[in-house]
């Protein structure tokens, strides 16, 4: 967001002086550049979550998640339950969907949603009868102690819950890829950095003990013998919440780390490298450190899960910003369209104009506000004035891009190469390691949108591979067919050598033999 | 004596500096394995092996290419930019593309047409095409590279080519 720009307090080196920044655990790792942001948090934090009734129609996209979409396996016309799963995951890397209230499925058809590439998406539609009447839990719900790992990876898969800090991963992928590695740390991320989004704030402010009792069922998963659970120093309720539930629960396993505010210290790698002092290789994930990482979201919705037999199908989302009437935290069912969320929070102000799902740094402008929120919503954001896009004029090559960049990528390179559509180099700068946070459009005084010119050159990477990976198929295919039809030739051609040789053997009468049988046969043919 | 030191280093120095001189250039000038120049021009053609070049697929164009009997604008599927990126490689100034290419389709055969002659089968250089002796053929579309190789065999003019 550009309009933070002018209100922008300085930048924040954590190896330099942390002078402003508030007190902090001291046996932090370094994190590289980032930058210190106006929280504006406070107008959804003064209220608690408020549960917003389950609305006429919900919308459920079947893909809400990284990977395959889910493959719909209820009818148009059929009646479903709260709860009841309505497409099953299909492949490797998928997530069921529930559905979030009770009524009758209307439609299976294109609808918006807020997807960065691409505009439409199948969704199941369901006209809710009300009565919000869910499906019977079963009441086997054994504690999660007594399962195997292995069960509990199942069962925990089944439940749809993939990473509600905006990764979207399913959770379950992510947990059965990290038994395969050597682990030290759990490391629970509550640390929401972007300005505006509180949902996790408050969430762990009101459910301390579910996002720990998660945490517990994910350590048991894993046989994890530690966990770190990582809240931002200024979020103090929170930390007294999360402290407070840990004396109740009494585990010992569990230590509260406090980080300084600092933008973006809660991406995935960033919190690992800040909190263990390892940095993530580029090209690998937390799990190559001997750390997972999962946000404190999506603990809370495998506590829901796993101890209290509901599958993911709400979640807190924060819908604030100047252009919204009272701002606040809300619980929402999956598939509330954003309409329905702003009517909640009092509506629209007169000065509303731009509409954004997520948060401002790392979030997508949409254009309607007829699109569900879906796992990924965080955040909605009503903005009040369209910032003026001023031109962007030649870098001037102050190198303030790559003082920011938490990666410590050379932003003012890759922004030439990615001109320049030069792939090889670009690869070469790192541009695959970059998590589009958004610090280098902030800080460049030339006003150059950067992160967007990244954006678009990984797209052309990614395509360029795909047609790669084509490419070497087809060549596979068509040099296995060629050494097959070499292969019936050479047989064929052994046959008729063996077949003369015979001949010849047999000697002269053989062969005057076998032309006479072969002309009759030619003329029974021809007849 | 302190001299024919100076004399020494000065002329092992200037040795060397030439011998650099000489290896970077010849690594930059000189043609490489012939095989290999071969299997790097084939990495950047489309593979559709669709023959338009002239020569029987990808692999074939890709010698002529590197032994120098063929231009390097001479296949529609890759576009200007393979054209681009094959110069670069070879050293050669880029042409604009001898038949220009349109956008990227795969066939597909009516089946209700389809009699089962398996002439497309048997002309699909990558094996997209499946179907029994007078059972009904269909495209695996995945594995289609849009060649149209299948379409002048076919006897009933059953396919088409449609936008991937």
């Amino acid at each position: 967001m550009r309009t933070l720009h002018r209100t922008l307090p300085g930048r924040l080196h954590l190896d330099g002086d942390s002078m402003s920044a508030p007190a902090a655990t001291n046996d932090l790792g370094d994190l590289h550049g980032g930058l210190q942001l106006p929280a504006n948090k406070t107008t959804s934090t003064s209220i608690g979550i408020q549960s917003i009734p389950a609305p006429h129609q919900l919308v459920m996209p079947i893909q809400q998640h990284v990977g395959e979409p889910a493959q719909p396996i209820v009818g148009v016309g059929e009646h479903v339950l709260k709860g009841q799963l309505v497409a099953d995951a299909d492949g490797i890397l998928s997530a069921p969907i529930h559905a979030s209230s009770s009524g009758t499925v209307v439609a299976i058809e294109p609808w918006p949603v807020s997807r960065r590439y691409g505009e439409n998406a199948p969704c199941i539609v369901i006209e809710c009868d009300g009565d919000d009447r869910p499906v019977k839990v079963s009441a086997d719900l054994l504690p999660f102690n007594s399962l195997k790992p292995d069960d509990l990876l199942k069962k925990i898969l089944q439940g749809g819950i993939v990473g509600l800090g905006g990764a979207v991963f399913p959770t379950g992928q992510k947990l059965m890829q990290a038994m395969t590695m050597p682990l030290e740390y759990l490391i629970l991320n509550g640390v929401e950095c972007e300005p505006y989004i509180s949902c996790d704030d408050l969430l762990m402010r009101e459910q301390a003990v579910k996002v720990l009792g998660g945490a517990q069922v994910l350590m048991h998963a894993l046989k994890l013998p530690t966990c770190y659970v990582v809240i931002e120093s200024d979020k103090p309720e929170a930390i007294a919440a999360i402290s407070e539930a840990m004396t109740v629960l009494n585990d010992h396993r569990f230590v509260l780390k406090q980080v300084p505010a600092i933008y973006p210290s809660g991406g995935e790698d960033q919190l690992v490298q800040l909190v263990t002092g390892l940095e993530v290789p580029s090209g690998q994930l937390p799990t190559d450190v001997g750390c997972v990482v999962h946000n404190v979201g999506t603990a809370a919705a495998v506590y829901r899960w796993i101890c209290e037999g509901e599958p993911l199908i709400s979640r807190v989302t924060t819908v604030t910003g100047p252009g919204v009437r009272s701002p606040k935290n809300v619980n929402v069912r999956l598939g509330t369209t954003i309409a329905d969320a702003v009517a909640f929070a009092g509506g629209y102000n007169d000065g509303a104009s731009q509409l954004i799902v997520g948060g401002p740094m790392c979030g997508k402008s949409v254009t309607t506000d007829h699109m569900p929120i879906v796992k990924a919503t965080n955040c909605i954001l009503v903005l009040t004035e369209i910032h003026s896009q001023t031109a962007s004029q030649a870098c001037i090559r102050c190198g303030e891009c790559a003082t920011v960049c938490p990666i410590q990528l050379l932003p003012q390179q890759l922004y030439w190469y990615a001109r320049a559509d030069n792939e090889s180099k670009l690869r070469w700068y790192g541009l695959t390691d970059c998590i589009e946070c958004g610090c280098c459009d902030l800080v460049c005084p030339s006003n150059i949108p950067l992160t967007e010119e990244f954006r678009k050159a990984k797209a052309r990477i990614q395509e360029l591979e795909d047609e790669k990976a084509r490419a070497e198929r087809a060549r596979l295919r068509f040099e296995s067919r060629n050494e097959r039809l070499k292969n019936v030739l050479s047989a064929r051609e052994k046959e008729l050598r063996v077949q003369k040789d015979t001949a010849l053997s047999k000697g002269l009468d053989a062969i005057v033999e076998i032309l006479k049988r072969k002309q009759a046969n030619d003329e029974k043919d021809v007849d | 004596m302190g001299m024919a030191i100076l004399t020494a280093v000065a002329i092992i120095t200037a040795l060397a500096l030439a011998a650099g001189l000489v290896l970077s250039l010849a690594s930059r000038r000189l043609p490489g394995d012939p095989d290999l120049i071969i299997e790097e021009v084939n990495a950047l053609l489309p593979q559709t092996q669709c023959a338009q070049c002239g020569y029987p697929g990808c692999r074939p164009y890709a010698e002529a290419v590197a032994t120098g009997k063929a231009a390097i604008n001479l296949c529609p599927p890759g576009g200007e930019d393979t054209v681009n990126r094959l110069a670069a490689l070879l050293g050669r100034d880029s042409q604009e593309l001898a038949a220009p290419g349109g956008a990227p389709v795969v066939a597909m055969i009516d089946e209700s047409i389809c009699i089962g002659c398996t002439h497309c089968r048997t002309a699909c250089p990558v094996d997209a095409i499946t179907g029994g002796h007078q059972f009904i053929h269909t495209v695996i579309q995945s594995e289609c590279t849009g060649c149209e190789l299948c379409i002048a065999p076919c006897p009933v003019d059953c396919i088409s080519m449609v936008t991937a």
